[in-house]
């Protein structure tokens, strides 16, 4: 991907996008359907799985609570 | 969980072992996280305030758990939001970025845009520029500058501002539309990818 593609990817917005608060409301439920079945759970909730796309923030955070979840499941 | 609203002195040792459970979490994660400029006792105090900050909020949400996941993956939640806001408030401890000189080559050198090699890199730098001046409201243009061209976390931002994630992220969301109807309207990006 060349610059003006990688602007054109940054500045494109998804109406599917719910945004933080949604995205943050349903993070537990998200990341357990994950740990399970990655493409069952962005299927399921695909308005959350556009967010932490886009979302940098929240995308560390769902990073985070993955880990966690997966490391008490190892 | 159901301790957490049992006896008191059952709630009391049910606390306690969540606390510990905790900041293992926050400990954890603030590890993962690795490019913070914090280390040694100032990182182990950061995650010791996200685990009894984030004990507190359950405590008194744990009305509000619905079973939708396992009480550990919800409680585990809150202290991964927790490390991210005082990760955030922590920033401006140690600020790594001027909020002086508008520095575009910052976000020239995130887009891999090379304007001294191509021409048209410039062209597009330039009418992004031009649309962030005209086309963003001033709130708009703000958050967008410090983020993108001043390179300031989006938490740091929120901290700063005293506002709340979503709040500023929808303010970028809003920025990023309007700016692409911009370079699109002026013919820098083709439409062909526009949701």
């Amino acid at each position: 991907m060349n610059g003006p593609e990688k602007l054109d990817r940054f500045l494109l917005t998804d109406p599917l996008d719910v945004g933080c608060e949604q995205a943050m409301d349903l993070l537990h439920v998200y990341v357990e359907l994950v740990a399970a079945d990655p493409a069952a759970a962005a299927n399921r909730y695909p308005g959350v799985a556009a967010h932490l796309a886009a979302c940098g923030p929240c995308a560390e955070d769902f990073a985070g609570l993955l880990a966690a979840v997966i490391a008490e499941t190892t | 969980m159901r301790s957490l609203t049992g006896a008191p002195a059952e709630r009391e040792a049910a606390a306690a072992r969540l606390h510990e459970v905790l900041l293992r979490i926050a400990r954890s994660e603030v590890r993962r996280r690795g490019d913070l400029r914090v280390t040694g006792a100032e990182l182990d105090d950061l995650a010791h305030q996200a685990a009894a900050d984030a004990l507190m909020a359950i405590t008194h949400k744990v009305g509000q758990f619905r079973g939708e996941s396992r009480f550990t993956t919800w409680a585990y939640k809150f202290v991964i939001l927790e490390v991210s806001t005082k990760i955030g408030r922590h920033f401006w401890r140690h600020p790594t970025v001027a909020l002086g000189a508008e520095d575009w080559d910052r976000l020239a050198d995130r887009f891999g845009l090379d304007p001294a090699l191509e021409p048209e890199c410039r062209e597009l730098l330039d009418a992004l520029h031009r649309a962030v001046d005209e086309d963003l409201t001033d709130h708009q243009r703000q958050v967008f500058v410090a983020i993108f061209v001043h390179g300031v976390p989006l938490d740091a931002l929120v901290a700063k501002l005293g506002c709340n994630r979503n709040a500023l992220y929808k303010t970028v969301f809003d920025a990023r539309r309007k700016l692409r109807s911009a370079l699109v309207a002026n013919g820098h990006l083709d439409n062909g990818s526009s949701r």
